[in-house]
């Protein structure tokens, strides 16, 4: 007999939700990238270079996944998100201080400020029915920004993606190759790309960042 | 280098970014239990490996991490069509 690993009803399931990030002024948090002390490096910069960098850092990220044949699941998301999942390939979008990537047509990366994180999480879990994922994995990465008119030769160095602008476009999300590791990268501005980097590969890429764009000259910003 | 167009994606991509799954379409034994040695041992380990035309799975695994199906020549490495798990080869090999 083989059995099947649908179950027929819908299972009420109850997760415990936690939250991640403790706005407690006693809790000290530290990104991906504390120990490179990038606010010291910003203070004693040199003012003028071709690639400017900055980390986004300890940033709420919440990974959602779904089907969008799933009302619930896009009203939901629409309605506690402020704004409906981006639903076209590659694309994002964006408001007030949240922004949503897409990674796949059942996945999305929201990213939002640290303090709203747990009471979105919350709220995604009460108006969603059905089947769907809505996981904290704002401790397991970090966002880097680099920008400036050399941004996109760092990137051409970086990555196999086609960042030529006729390629892609101001809004446009891609996850991709980058250095010996992986990115999911969005250019954020005519000049501005954010990478969305594991925890355990920010330092690598840190280095592999100052190396790429040491012909153009680097600035640390805050 | 492969150029891949992946079709949840939307557009090309470089090799490096997928992964190569293999043989496509092999369907599980609907009742393994009650398999024979020969049946269990022609679904895992025997494979198709034709000069010519071949319907492989690959995985965009540092982009959209989704398998999808490829039918490419073996003989040429052109990738003839791309098309989503559940659907039908449309370029098959004659006889
Ligand atoms: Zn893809």
């Amino acid at each position: 007999m083989s059995e099947t690993l649908a179950p027929e009803k819908e299972a009420t399931v109850t997760v415990a939700v936690m939250n991640q990030l403790s706005t407690a002024k006693d809790v000290r948090a530290e990104s991906p990238l504390h120990h490179a002390e990038l606010d010291k490096l910003a203070s004693r910069n040199p003012r003028a270079g071709g690639v400017s960098l900055r980390e986004l850092k300890l940033l709420g990220h919440l990974t959602l996944r779904g089907s969008q044949q799933n009302q619930s699941f896009m009203n939901g998301c629409a309605e506690v998100l402020g704004v409906a999942l981006p639903t076209l390939p590659l694309t994002s979008v964006e408001k007030g201080s949240v922004s949503i990537r897409w990674v796949s047509p059942d996945e999305w990366l929201v990213v939002l400020p640290a303090d709203q994180a747990f009471e979105v999480e919350r709220g995604l879990r009460a108006a969603i029915e059905g089947h769907y994922q809505v996981v904290n994995v704002s401790g397991g990465q970090t966002i880097l920004e680099l920008s400036g008119p050399n941004a996109r030769d760092v990137l051409k160095k970086s990555t196999v993606l086609d960042v030529h602008p006729s390629q892609f476009p101001v809004g446009k999300v891609a996850g991709s190759v980058f250095a010996k590791s992986t990115a999911l990268v969005r250019r954020s501005g005519e000049d501005t790309w954010e990478l969305v980097v594991r925890r355990s590969f920010a330092d690598y890429i840190w280095l592999w960042l100052q190396d790429a764009s040491r012909e153009y000259g680097l600035v640390i910003k805050h | 280098m492969l150029h891949i167009y992946c079709p949840h994606c939307c557009e090309l991509r470089e090799e490096e970014e997928f992964h190569a799954k293999g043989q496509a379409h092999i369907a599980r034994p609907l009742d393994p239990d009650n398999c024979t040695d020969a049946e269990w041992g022609n679904y895992v380990f025997y494979r198709k490996n034709p000069r010519g035309l071949h319907h492989e799975i690959w995985y965009h695994s540092t982009g959209c991490r989704k398998f999808f199906n490829v039918t490419r020549d073996t003989q040429t490495y052109a990738i003839k069509e791309v098309y989503k798990i559940g659907e039908q080869p449309q370029v098959v090999a004659e006889g």
